[in-house]
């Protein structure tokens, strides 16, 4: 079982790594199936039924602790942060690109924004300038990576299995097999996912999240944890603002009320159009990371 | 869509901790949870006891300590409390807002035997 993202060892797949991913971890927990099946059925769309289940648990533990037999229990302070574990695995990326001089972006967004043709569209006006590389997670097949490979740029593809959200720990071994090189960029597509992303620190110096014009204007606000972490949104499809009923002034202002620092730039990977500025912010961010690095003294 | 991973991770924490500090069962967690975690309390509440069913906690109780979002106003320069993300400072309606408060996702304790 996976430290964090909850899916058992055959469900993640790095490409590279022989097949499975062999998780170095020695806790598989042998109710794990039953977990992934729960989840699957209950999740969502049942919640008076838990409050039932769980109501009567509470209360046979409540009494459990009161029974004279128990009275030993003690108290044990943690005061653990839940996703500690994660929180390290992140740092150790973070370490690394740090080294390295390079700068890392988590991809964030809803299915369908636009994420692998702005990916695309990016690695194409970068190419012979900019050394790049992609992680790219989905939770099944390999097409992204395909398609980022067509542009020439290396791209490992990570498959969550069931999983929500790609970890500090999948970068990490993915990374291992990548090897960007230093001074470069990486792109980390997560998944297609809005909520659970926004939790999982994987050692990126930015989230970067898209909204394409398609979605709607108040998904910032259905989705304020996302669009709170970013640092940059960018808002994707504006080619199609003709043909839609989406107001980019109220996009922005709901963009603010969660994020009032947030970087907003408008985008089309189809026309090009914004691509520049989206360029320029990608060339200061990387600049601010190789601001006194040794690798940039070195070629300087 | 997370809560499952998490309960998997204070499955894991409580399985370190046992070894640590000498406990075979957890009678109680309690958890520390704000607003602005992004964690669900009753998917979370469900799926800690789909996921420690059989461990050395599958009789404990799940206790969650609900923190209050706080934030910072820039404009009154003062400490608010705020329910969602998205809302204004209730005393000068700005949205220029820190959150300084909230987003708890932690074990603060546990009864154990």
């Amino acid at each position: 079982m996976c430290t964090v993202c909850g899916c058992s060892d055959g469900n993640v797949q790095i490409e590279g790594k022989d097949g499975q991913h062999a998780h170095a971890h020695d806790h598989s927990h042998d109710h794990s199936h039953d977990h992934h099946h729960g989840h699957g059925h209950h999740h969502d769309h049942d919640h008076h039924h838990h409050d039932h289940t769980h109501a009567h648990d509470y209360g046979a533990g409540i009494a459990g602790t009161s029974v004279p037999g128990l009275s030993q229990s003690r108290i044990v302070q943690i005061e653990q942060d839940i996703l500690a574990k994660n929180d390290q695995y992140a740092a150790r990326n973070r370490g690394y690109f740090m080294d390295q001089g390079i700068l890392a972006l988590n991809l964030v967004s809803s299915p369908g924004s636009g994420k692998t043709t702005l990916l695309v569209r990016t690695l194409n006006d970068l190419k012979g300038k900019t050394a790049c590389s992609v992680v790219e997670g989905d939770q099944q097949t390999s097409a992204d990576a395909d398609r980022i490979r067509a542009t020439g740029a290396p791209a490992i593809q990570v498959n969550t299995g069931k999983g929500c959200h790609l970890d500090g720990h999948m970068v990490g071994h993915a990374l291992e097999t990548l090897k960007p090189e230093p001074a470069s960029l990486v792109f980390i597509e997560n998944v297609g996912n809005l909520v659970c992303p926004a939790a999982f620190d994987l050692g990126e110096a930015h989230k970067v999240a898209i909204l394409s014009v398609t979605e709607g204007e108040d998904k910032p606000l259905k989705y304020p944890d996302m669009f709170a972490a970013s640092g940059l949104v960018l808002l994707n499809k504006v080619d199609l603002l003709p043909y839609v009923e989406f107001d980019v002034d109220t996009a922005v202002q709901n963009i603010r009320k969660v994020n009032p620092a947030a970087k907003i730039l408008q985008v089309s990977a189809t026309t090009g159009e914004g691509m520049d500025n989206w360029l320029s912010w990608l060339s200061a961010a990387h600049s601010m990371i190789l601001a006194g690095h040794p690798l940039s003294e070195q070629s300087a | 869509m997370h809560e499952m991973a998490i309960c998997e991770s204070i499955l894991q924490t409580l399985q370190q901790e046992a070894a640590a500090q000498g406990f075979s069962v957890v009678r109680k967690v309690r958890l520390e949870i704000g607003p602005f975690s992004g964690v669900e309390v009753d998917a979370l509440k469900f799926g800690f006891d789909v996921v420690t069913k059989g461990s050395l906690a599958t009789d404990a109780a799940l206790e969650i300590i609900e923190t209050k979002g706080t934030a910072w106003c820039l404009p009154c320069a003062a400490s608010i409390t705020i329910k969602n993300r998205y809302d204004p400072c209730p005393t000068c309606n700005s949205h220029q807002l820190q959150i300084t408060g909230g987003e708890e996702l932690r074990i603060k304790e546990l009864e154990v035997d």
